[in-house]
């Protein structure tokens, strides 16, 4: 609730917090001094009989206190608006740097992915943390404390009405706080039900419609919804109650202290004055605790989207190795020498078996070398490996004489054309989406890579060319279309050594005749490393290394494998 | 305006709830008022009483009114939650007729995901319709006049002042802010779906950015949108700020003039002394019922743009009608298809030209092509989906037939079939509603799927998950089968029944459906040749015109698309 963690985070902003909570605080002055000239009007005009004349300097004084405290209110909120923005950026770029520090074994991976996801979208949580829950608690804390103060030299019985009720609030609150967050759950939980319910059916239409079942489900969605009333109201009877006990605790303690000071008043016993500022102050001092649990729900969910940031925030980043940046001509070692994977092995956290165990083979300068097996043999790993997102549990991957894990990562990558069989797609222009390979590159650049890649003539079938949007918010590009934009990319890149995972093939003829043109020209005088999924790439490989459950079964060209008569070549034949 | 009434009218059959919820709306808020005013007035009074007599009644309804408000709320929230769940459910089962006779020809586009998350996120938006946006302008409306009468008794004067007061808050300030929301909302959606596509993609797409070394790049990418929206927000957070210290101002400002005013009136002995406290705190009060309506009335506004977008969708007229007099279901399966012309949209380039072919009963007959040949649209006309001329079934034009009439005389097995959140055994059963356990397992057996749902744990009453993902793709598939089965038409259609399985799961899967065609006409829209050696014939179609028909062997033998394809299929590797 009032977590240390999270108002570290606002240390950048501390001119603007203590701003926040000074100008709150001073609001709550100013409620109680309006409370208190507004008795004193009160008290002239109605017991010691005076006209307005008489009491105009105390009415400027009304007016004066009502227009500092609107100022105040505009400025805590503003203030507060600060705070919560800085330190939303500075979370949001912490966090992102983190996950980039981690990798793409963290944010690809099916479990963690999602948690990255969520947390980078819970950081806008925290708006209302700080730019309102905080403040409230601040009011919350201070007002009722003062009026207390304040309350208790003047009327020793109405302070312990207060203060006998004030900590009933709070504990409410937190009743209604759970018991709320139950319901909120539950309510939310009943709305989730009812859409997917709604949703499933409207996604299924179709299959109603061929079913001839489509009509008949208006009736059931309409059943649903009523059962899901009944349940929930049922719930609700109850977890209302704690908002009723709380709404009563304070209205009843209200008129609780009219009462007894209207007594006390009566028997002559206390001075119109003091009683009508208490009863004038009575709202007022329930009131930001009430607000307090109106907002506490939004502090609730700041905190949790907090917890899971500062979850991922905490975990360690794997250090790079000693890089040795000596002035190895690096680029020569990498066109001219092998790269050798030596007895690598490879276990992804909470996995029992190994993705790769004590592989080893070598990838030819100058020629191509082809992965083959089934899926889940740990051909991705390899090439996970290789563009260094993650880094061998044991064994050791060597760039001739170099070890892969002294070469400075950022340089070794400019050096590898990566092509995956479905590239991501950001959400921006064809071109921006292209630029990631070379951000230089002119626009006769990117149209010359989309030539190359069979890309073109979609490019200039689109109105808006390479400007067209794609991505979540664009244009959706098919498989065959993403597939081209990875050529496109590596066409720009222009680097040495080729990482390629083949797409699986189609059966549209034409369409497969050019996309194995563009990749056999793409291939070209290229170190390449390919994940095989077409007969003719096998054929032409230099090499083929057939994985099987994370272990080398197979070395060899297409002919010598088959001749040997293994498990390469019941996969041929299985085919 | 129309919009909103439109909107109005899914309260309008549940208008004792509405008034019933309002009543106690206004109820608890007066109770407040009440409270407050009785109290000050037994203060007062209490303060130049000579005895308990003098008070009266006041110490009673003092501790009534202390007492009736949580009441009066607790009823309130009962009565408009259960409310809100009949409109909810009356606003879905509105939606749903409406759109039932649209599918799917008026609800597929290129992006029909995202259509169908839209209207799910437009219909909750419109959930909290009465609760948080109407009935709280009703409320207001009722305190304020009871306000006015209130103090107006007093004096004309002091029942204007709380008047145009409770107004320039409730209405005034409410303006303000849909004015400021108008011009800044649409700014503050905008940059913050550029920051979150931005996040989003640095997560997802990180390989990718890691591969080109682009990062630090995309860091900064994300810090400058970062700061684009934190401008946004700020500008509304100080518009918002002045918006709360406006509240507050006309509040205290309203509450400053009720005293002034008021004064002058005790001097003068038009009022009775005890009265002054009464009005400064009873207006005081009464501000709680307007203070919200600015939040109200910007829900107000994306209510409406909700509501504007699912009539949008509503109010389209059906691709595909039924006639006014239609012809009885046709009495045989003799399905023909004779130069059948069609495109989606009368602007696009034909998904078909020019395509014919007979099915009489028993025939087997293949269509098959590479992907974006027009197949699948075959399928989505034989179903009626969508309609064209040239589809002939008992020699009489589908068209001229009901819907359900023509679907009866088709079994449907598509590549993408859905499969209800629910148990294995209901989604059977909506393929026959009334069939028996021995119906179903014979069906499931023939579909090869009985032995499997007998090993699961819960058999028949197993439930799918999502979408069926607690099956596998074969699993689903053999569901699907089973329904075919079940509903048992003349003629079956499978399209693409084998697309994203994998080799082994399609072949057993292609064996199982020849097993029971054997006896049945069939129409089998396939790219993948495997088992088309039983068809007999086999129509190559490519841009929408058939450009082959035979037998397998006859095709085979044929240089073309046919063995183009055939060679193609040969040589993938896994």
């Amino acid at each position: 609730m009032f977590s240390r963690r999270l108002l570290a985070l606002a240390r950048s902003s501390q001119l603007a917090l203590v701003l926040t909570i000074v100008l709150g605080f001073l609001g709550g002055l100013l409620t109680i001094l309006q409370a208190w000239v507004l008795a004193r009007i009160i008290t002239e005009v109605f017991l010691n009989g005076l006209a307005r004349d008489a009491v105009l300097g105390l009415l400027a004084a009304l007016l004066g206190v009502v227009v500092l405290k609107a100022g105040a209110v505009w400025g805590s909120e503003v203030s507060a608006n600060v705070v919560a923005q800085r330190v939303k950026s500075d979370l949001r770029e912490r966090l992102v740097t983190h996950l980039t520090a981690l990798g793409p074994a963290y944010t690809q991976s099916e479990r963690t992915g999602e948690l990255a996801l969520s947390a980078v979208e819970g950081v806008e949580n925290l708006e209302s943390y700080f730019s309102q829950y905080l403040p409230q608690l601040v009011l919350a804390a201070s007002i009722p404390l003062s009026v207390l103060l304040l309350v208790f030299p003047l009327d020793p019985l109405s302070g312990l009405v207060f203060a006998l009720t004030a900590p009933l609030v709070p504990f409410f609150m937190i009743l209604i706080g759970r018991s709320g967050e139950a319901l909120t759950s539950r309510q939310f939980e009943t709305l989730r039900h009812l859409s997917a319910h709604f949703y499933d059916v409207l996604q299924g239409l179709t299959t109603l419609k061929a079913l001839n079942q489509s009509r008949s489900q208006a009736g059931v969605i309409g059943e649903v919804a009523e059962r899901y009333r009944d349940v929930t109201m049922q719930v609700l009877r109850i977890t209302f109650l704690s908002a009723l006990a709380l709404e009563f605790l304070t209205t009843i303690s209200t008129a609780i202290i009219a009462v007894e000071i209207g007594f006390r008043l009566l028997y002559r016993n206390m001075e119109f004055l003091p009683a009508f500022f208490i009863l004038v102050l009575a709202p007022d001092f329930y009131l930001p605790l009430r607000l307090l649990g109106l907002r506490f729900h939004a502090g609730m969910s700041g905190v949790s989207a907090a917890k899971r940031i500062f979850e991922i925030l905490d975990l360690p980043v794997r250090q790079p190795p000693g890089v040795v940046r000596e002035q190895y001509d690096v680029r020569r070692l990498i066109t001219f020498e092998e790269i050798s994977f030596q007895a690598v092995s490879f276990t992804y956290p909470d996995r029992s078996t190994p993705a790769l165990e004590d592989v080893t083979f070598s990838i030819l300068p100058g020629k191509t070398t082809a992965l083959v097996g089934a899926s889940g043999a740990g051909k991705t790993t390899i090439a996970n490996l290789l563009m260094r997102f993650i880094e061998p549990q044991s064994g050791m991957i060597q760039v001739g004489t170099l070890a892969l894990s002294h070469i400075p990562v950022e340089f070794w990558r400019t050096q590898i054309g990566w092509v995956p069989q479905t590239p991501y797609l950001f959400s921006d222009t064809i071109a921006a989406n292209l630029r990631l390979a070379k951000p230089d590159a002119t626009e006769s650049d990117l149209l010359c890579a989309c030539e190359r890649a069979g890309l073109l003539d979609f490019i200039q079938s689109l109105p808006e060319g390479l400007q067209t949007q794609i991505g979540e918010r664009g244009a959706r590009l098919s498989g065959g279309q993403a597939q081209r934009l990875a050529l496109a990319r590596a066409f720009l890149k222009d680097a040495p050594f080729l990482l390629l995972d083949e797409p699986t093939s189609s059966l549209d003829p034409a369409l497969e005749a050019a996309l194995q043109a563009s990749v056999q020209q793409l291939m070209q005088g290229r170190t390449v490393l390919v994940i095989a999924h077409r007969l003719a790439t096998v054929y032409q490989a230099d090499q083929i290394v057939v994985l099987d459950s994370g272990k080398v079964v197979e070395k060899g060209t297409h002919e010598e494998l088959r001749v040997a008569n293994g498990f390469y070549a019941r996969l041929i034949r299985n085919a | 305006m129309r919009t909103l009434s439109r909107l109005f009218s899914f309260l309008f059959p549940f208008w004792p709830q509405v008034l019933l919820s309002v009543l106690l709306g206004a109820l608890t808020i007066g109770s407040s008022i009440a409270l407050m005013s009785t109290s000050a007035w037994l203060i007062s009074t209490a303060a130049i009483a000579l005895s308990v007599a003098d008070l009266g009644v006041s110490v009673v309804s003092t501790r009534l009114f202390g007492v009736s408000r949580a009441v009066f709320r607790y009823a309130e929230r009962l009565v408009s939650h259960s409310l809100t769940f009949r409109i909810l459910a009356r606003l879905r089962v509105w939606f749903y007729q409406a759109i039932e006779p649209l599918a799917p020809a008026r609800l597929v586009s290129a992006r029909s995901g995202d259509l169908l998350s839209r209207v799910i996120a437009d219909v909750e938006t419109l959930d909290n319709l009465f609760v948080r946006v109407l009935a709280p302008p009703m409320v207001a409306v009722v305190i304020v006049l009871g306000m006015a009468v209130f103090m107006g008794r007093f004096d004309f004067l002091l029942g204007l002042v709380i008047t145009l007061f409770l107004l320039a808050v409730g209405a005034g300030l409410t303006a303000f802010s849909l004015l400021l929301n108008r011009r800044l909302g649409k700014q503050l959606v905008e940059t913050r779906s550029i920051l979150r596509a931005d996040l989003v993609d640095s997560v997802q797409g990180l390989p990718d950015l890691m591969a080109f070394g682009q990062e630090t790049a995309w860091l900064e990418r994300i810090k400058q949108s970062g700061r684009v929206f934190s401008a946004v927000q700020t500008r509304m957070a100080q518009l918002n700020g002045l918006q709360s210290g406006l509240n507050s101002l006309l509040t205290g400002l309203g509450v400053w003039l009720m005293l002034f005013f008021a004064i002058p009136l005790v001097s003068t002995g038009k009022i009775d002394g005890v009265y002054l406290a009464v009005i400064v705190l009873g207006s005081l009060a009464s501000f709680e019922a307007v203070q919200n309506l600015p939040q109200a009335a910007q829900l107000l506004e994306a209510n409406l743009q909700s509501a504007r977008r699912l009539f949008e969708i509503a109010d389209q007229s059906p691709a595909v009608t039924d006639p006014a007099e239609p012809l009885p279901q046709p009495a045989s399966a003799d399905l023909r298809v004779s130069q059948l012309h069609f495109s989606y949209e009368v602007h696009l380039p034909p998904v078909l030209s020019d395509l014919s072919f007979d099915l009489p009963p028993g025939k087997k007959l293949a269509i098959v092509g590479p992907s974006g040949a027009g197949k699948s649209t075959i399928a989505s006309l034989l179903m009626r989906f969508w309609d064209a001329e040239g589809i002939f079934l008992d020699g009489k034009d589908v068209r001229a037939y009901r819907q359900v009439d023509v679907r009866r005389m088709f079994s449907l097995v598509s590549q993408n079939t859905y499969l209800f959140n629910a148990t294995l055994r209901e989604n059977l059963l909506l393929a026959r509603p009334w069939a028996s356990q021995e119906e179903i397992e014979s069906a499931c057996q023939t579909a090869q799927l009985h032995r499997f749902i007998l090993s699961l744990p819960h058999g028949y009453e197993t439930m799918v998950g999502e979408r069926g993902l607690q099956l596998s793709g074969g699993e689903r598939q053999r569901v699907a089968i089973a329904r075919a089965l079940l509903k048992n038409a003349p003629i079956f259609i499978f399209d693409e029944p084998t697309a994203n399985l994998d080799a082994v799961t399609e072949r057993n899967l292609v064996e199982t459906l020849q097993a029971i065609i054997a006896t049945r006409s069939v129409v089998w829209i396939t790219h993948r040749l495997i088992g088309l050696e039983a068809m007999d014939e086999i129509l190559v179609l490519d841009s929408g015109r058939i450009v082959q028909r035979g037998t397998q062997a006859e095709l085979l033998a044929q240089e073309g698309l046919y063995r183009k394809m055939w060679d193609l299929q040969n040589r993938a590797l896994l």
